[in-house]
């Protein structure tokens, strides 16, 4: 109340100088949303403009020869089908068992009473402030026999330090007393954990499978270390990884042989798939992120305090 | 016969006396069962996905060779060490892993703050809602996508090159990411535009914590907008910028691999390759495992004094440390 009360006075009372600073604050925040959104919408629009007329460049935000057949081409590639099957399923895998695991985790380490309370969270923590290292991952893997399945995508990263603190500090903030009733009414740990503390830490288990999913969805690394020639196991942005790789110089290749006439079927370029594949992989996040804003900023705010 | 019956009851003391403290530890095992069967399965998964591989670096001090056992493997010394710096390569990598670091940290530091700053003076509440999705959505995005929009803008036919051209800035198009000398500055950019709006997430929460009296006062005493910014909210942040700042400088030879490794090519891999990139590039291309392995233990090394450093210097300033 108070604070709208104040908002009321000071717009009454706007000098000339609030004027100017706010008129350059707007232009600038104008300005810096296109900076953001430019690559991405022009990147839109060269995946729905036909590849034979973005060749000749001057597309920025808006199709010129609209069509479909870039994404017609990129769905109809079985090695990006595979990568989305892939990806969709290292995602929704890997959310669900990160999620659950840390939760658990983070439940007995927010228990007072817990005997290895301290020494079980300083052996998660201390994980913040060293790694193996590549090579030695990469043989533990090997040893582990990981190397060509799908459980190498989910198994090394189900716990990660930083998450487990933020819901640790979550379920900590919940009121002692829910659980003593529970107790008192007979329940165990994992009726507690299971029926009260999961129920009452949506807000936290939104913000943590956010930031797991995307991590998920976004990872390439070890699909190139360890999968890289299991055309099975293959996901969506290793794909993005290899056209991108490819596209410097196989842009030239195919102009050259676009001009010399080889190509008869110009449908697509590595340019036009390169874009597609960019949208492709990234509005699955963008189409879900903003919904969860309210969440991940009080997870950030919460695990950063801490 | 005997002989057993009294050793048996030797033993009984002596586990009598221990008893002492172990039977009770051993009830609150038992009473705390359910916290343990969720814990331990757990704790074993750290000690061998996160804990383990940190034997590997034994191998740093070896020819080592995947098909012998670890009994066979040839013991040298500091030869790869000593190999690493007197190598040109890895000098070059090591300047550049500083450089890339230092950059991105000055760089990221002040506009992270200083678009916080710019946010929290938006009157109107829908617009800077909308404003922080926006600068939210590229850190959303994976480092592949991000370097294929990166190299997209900065083509030969992208929009960069078209404004420079147009604006008569230079004179003939230039190919950004073939040149070297370039790069820092790229990656510093492409950092920023990636990370700028979500590391303002932090300093927009401390802001908050300001009182708001206090800006009421200033504007009573006629204090302008810009006086109320220097003198009000930068004071304000001051705790959260200390730390973040520390706690950065503690990560500061993390500056990652994937934008390194993405945008990095032959042309400009002198100013690229840093020491995550270098390991991948003997590791895993050159199969060099112990070379790379020793570059890795003096990453983490280092990675590990700084942390140490910048905690104890929190500690020190009263500003509670890290862990």
């Amino acid at each position: 109340m108070n604070i709208l009360q104040r908002k009321k006075r000071n717009r009454k009372f706007k000098t000339r100088e609030d004027v100017i600073f706010d008129t350059c604050n707007v232009i600038f925040m104008l300005v810096l949303s296109v900076i953001m959104l430019y690559p991405f919408l022009n990147q839109i629009a060269l995946s729905l403009n036909a590849a034979s007329d973005s060749v000749r460049g001057g597309i920025y935000l808006w199709p010129r020869q609209f069509t479909w057949n870039n994404y017609e081409y990129v769905f109809s590639q079985a090695s990006i089908i595979q990568g989305i099957i892939v990806s969709v399923a290292r995602t929704v895998v890997g959310t669900a068992l990160g999620v659950l695991c840390t939760a658990m985790v983070a439940y007995a380490i927010a228990q007072e009473k817990f005997i290895f309370k301290k020494s079980i969270t300083i052996i998660f923590i201390m994980t913040m402030y060293f790694n193996g290292g590549l090579i030695p991952t990469y043989l533990l893997m090997r040893d582990l026999q990981l190397i060509g399945t799908f459980w190498v995508y989910i198994l090394p990263g189900l716990i990660s330090a930083f998450n487990l603190i933020i819901m640790r500090s979550f379920i900590e903030g919940i009121p002692k007393s829910i659980f003593e009733q529970a107790r008192i009414d007979g329940a165990g740990d994992f009726r507690v954990f299971f029926q009260i503390v999961l129920p009452l830490s949506l807000p936290v288990l939104a913000t943590v499978s956010l930031f797991l999913a995307v991590g998920q969805w976004n990872q390439w690394f070890d699909v190139f270390l360890y999968n890289s020639s299991n055309a099975s196991l293959t996901t969506l942005q290793y794909e993005l990884m290899k056209v991108l790789q490819n596209t410097a110089t196989s842009n030239a290749d195919w102009n050259s042989a676009l001009a010399s006439g080889e190509h008869t079927d110009n449908s697509v370029t590595p340019k036009s798939i390169q874009a597609t594949m960019t949208i492709v992989a990234s509005l699955p996040i963008i189409c879900v992120y903003p919904f969860l804003q309210k969440y991940f900023v009080k997870g950030m705010t919460l695990g950063a305090v801490k | 016969m005997q002989a057993h019956s009294k050793l048996n009851s030797a033993s009984s003391e002596a586990l009598h006396q221990e008893e002492k403290g172990l039977k009770p530890f051993l009830k609150k095992c038992k009473s705390q069962r359910a916290l343990l069967l969720m814990t331990i399965p757990f704790v074993i998964w750290v000690l061998v996905f996160r804990y383990l591989p940190v034997w590997g670096w034994t191998m740093a001090f070896q020819d080592f060779k995947p098909a012998r056992a670890f009994a066979e493997q040839e013991w040298v010394g500091l030869k790869h060490f000593i190999f690493l710096f007197q190598d040109e390569r890895f000098l070059l990598v090591l300047r550049n892993t500083l450089a890339q670091s230092v950059i991105n940290l000055i760089l990221g530091f002040v506009t992270a703050i200083g678009l916080a700053v710019l946010i929290n003076e938006l009157a109107n509440m829908k617009f800077k809602r909308v404003i922080q999705t926006i600068s939210y959505l590229p850190h959303f995005l994976s480092w592949v996508v991000a370097a294929a929009l990166v190299s997209s803008v900065l083509s030969m036919d992208g929009i960069i090159n078209e404004i420079l051209l147009a604006l008569n800035l230079i004179d003939s198009k230039i190919l950004f990411l073939g040149v070297g000398e370039y790069f820092w500055g790229i990656l510093a950019a492409s950092d920023v535009w990636k990370n700028v709006g979500w590391n303002t997430i932090i300093y927009l929460a401390a802001i908050a914590m300001i009182d708001q009296e206090q800006y009421e006062a200033a504007k009573i005493d006629g204090a302008s907008r810009l006086q109320r910014i220097r003198y009000i909210t930068i004071p304000g942040m001051k705790q959260v910028i200390v730390i973040l700042l520390i706690m950065n400088i503690g990560y500061i030879i993390e500056a990652g691999f994937e934008a390194q490794y993405l945008l990095g090519n032959g042309q400009n891999m002198e100013y690229s390759e840093n020491i995550d990139v270098f390991v991948i590039n003997y590791g895993i291309s050159m199969f060099n495992f112990s070379l790379a392995t020793a570059a890795g233990i003096f990453k983490t090394v280092i990675s590990l004094i700084f942390l140490i450093a910048a905690n104890s210097f929190a500690k020190k300033m009263g500003q509670g440390g890290l862990y």
